[in-house]
């Protein structure tokens, strides 16, 4: 199709689907005239069931847990895809890079303190997810994302430790392989798949909420391995190029 | 009585269409698809709000006082997940197209492969 086709048959089309948007829009229930169920039973089940202060993580790990898991799977499956793509057997890996420093020293000191800071409230994130807001799959995505900064301000050298396969995808396999197989306990001890088998403990204390403490951290690891796992792939494909140009400077 | 956030979800979604229907770059593309996306969570996170509710989060308040609906919250993140896998994909496909035909333009591929 051209370029000038394309552009005809869009304008039509964008303003068909934009009318029946409207038309949808115009049926549902004004903002903020809420009319339930499900968010209402849950706001007041969920506490004193499961003892999790967080409903949206007691409704993720375990209202509707099932679902996560296949979220994580997806996320698992990316990864997978992602690898399988960009994977070129051919290219030696193990290159010796040349160190590269960011030339404004003030830049590279914040970025250090901003590696250290963001670890923290990753860490923090997931850790509390079930009580505070937070949970697994954001404190993973920001813990990930402080290390990749680790990447922005050192050097390759400095990253390379976060980039180690052998290390990594064992890790990304116990994240989403412990999500299954807290499932799996539940099985086998004879109820419903995902069960809360574990001991609820007090509200609003780390040692509450059963089994979405677990599955809290088991998505947590996923996560971050996950997010790692892409993003030293891309490096691999995508920056090794570069090199010259980069030792250069 | 607002509809104004459901404007807002409708217009972020086609302002998105419109971008991944006029992209020159795979990248570009992505973007824009990341775009379109965002406008289910601003759709979702709409829906579920409750006049003068809060968050779903019980730290120091009744159980049961007025709060969002956490279905549609934990909805999100799962759109979040997969807007993420999708986007990782896409990039994956478009740095393959890049190393096969030497162009990130969706047309060029296009003559390439006609």
């Amino acid at each position: 199709m051209s370029r000038r086709i394309r552009m005809l048959v869009l304008g039509p089309a964008l303003a068909g689907f934009g009318a029946l948007f409207a038309w949808a829009i115009a049926g549902l229930p004004a903002f903020g005239d809420y009319r339930g169920p499900y968010g209402f039973v849950l706001n007041r089940v969920v506490v004193p069931m499961r003892h999790t202060t967080n409903v949206v993580m007691g409704t993720t790990f375990d209202v509707r847990g099932v679902d996560t898991m296949g979220e994580e799977f997806i996320l698992y499956a990316a990864v997978v895809g992602v690898t399988l793509l960009l994977r070129d057997e051919t290219r030696s890996r193990q290159a010796e890079r040349r160190t590269r420093r960011l030339p404004n020293e003030t830049v590279r000191l914040v970025g250090v303190v901003m590696v250290g800071a963001g670890l923290l409230v990753g860490l923090w994130l997931m850790a509390f997810g079930y009580i505070t807001p937070g949970g697994g799959f954001q404190g993973g995505v920001l813990a990930a994302g402080a290390i990749l900064l680790l990447y922005v301000v050192g050097s390759h050298r400095d990253f390379r430790p976060f980039r180690n396969e052998h290390f990594l995808d064992p890790l990304e396999g116990v994240g989403a392989g412990g999500y299954a197989i807290v499932g799996l306990a539940a099985l086998l001890s004879g109820t419903a798949f995902l069960t809360n088998l574990f001991g609820l403990g007090r509200t609003g204390t780390l040692l509450s909420s059963g089994s979405i403490a677990i599955l809290n951290w088991a998505s947590a690891i996923a996560v971050t391995c996950a997010m790692l796992l892409l993003f030293a792939e891309f490096l691999e494909t995508y920056v090794v190029p570069l090199e010259p140009e980069d030792a250069g400077s | 009585m607002s509809y104004l956030p459901y404007a807002v979800a409708a217009w972020i979604c086609l302002v998105g269409i419109a971008g991944i229907a006029t992209s020159k770059n795979l990248i570009h593309l992505a973007v824009c698809l990341t775009i379109t996306q965002s406008s289910s969570y601003v759709l979702l996170l709409s829906v579920g709000y409750v006049k003068h509710g809060k968050a779903p989060i019980f730290v120091g308040r009744k159980v049961g006082s007025t709060a969002a609906d956490p279905v549609v919250q934990a909805l999100t993140l799962t759109d979040v997940v997969v807007s993420v896998a999708v986007i990782a994909l896409i990039l994956a496909l478009a740095l393959d197209a890049h190393r096969l035909s030497g162009t990130v333009d969706p047309d060029g591929i296009a003559d390439m492969s006609g």
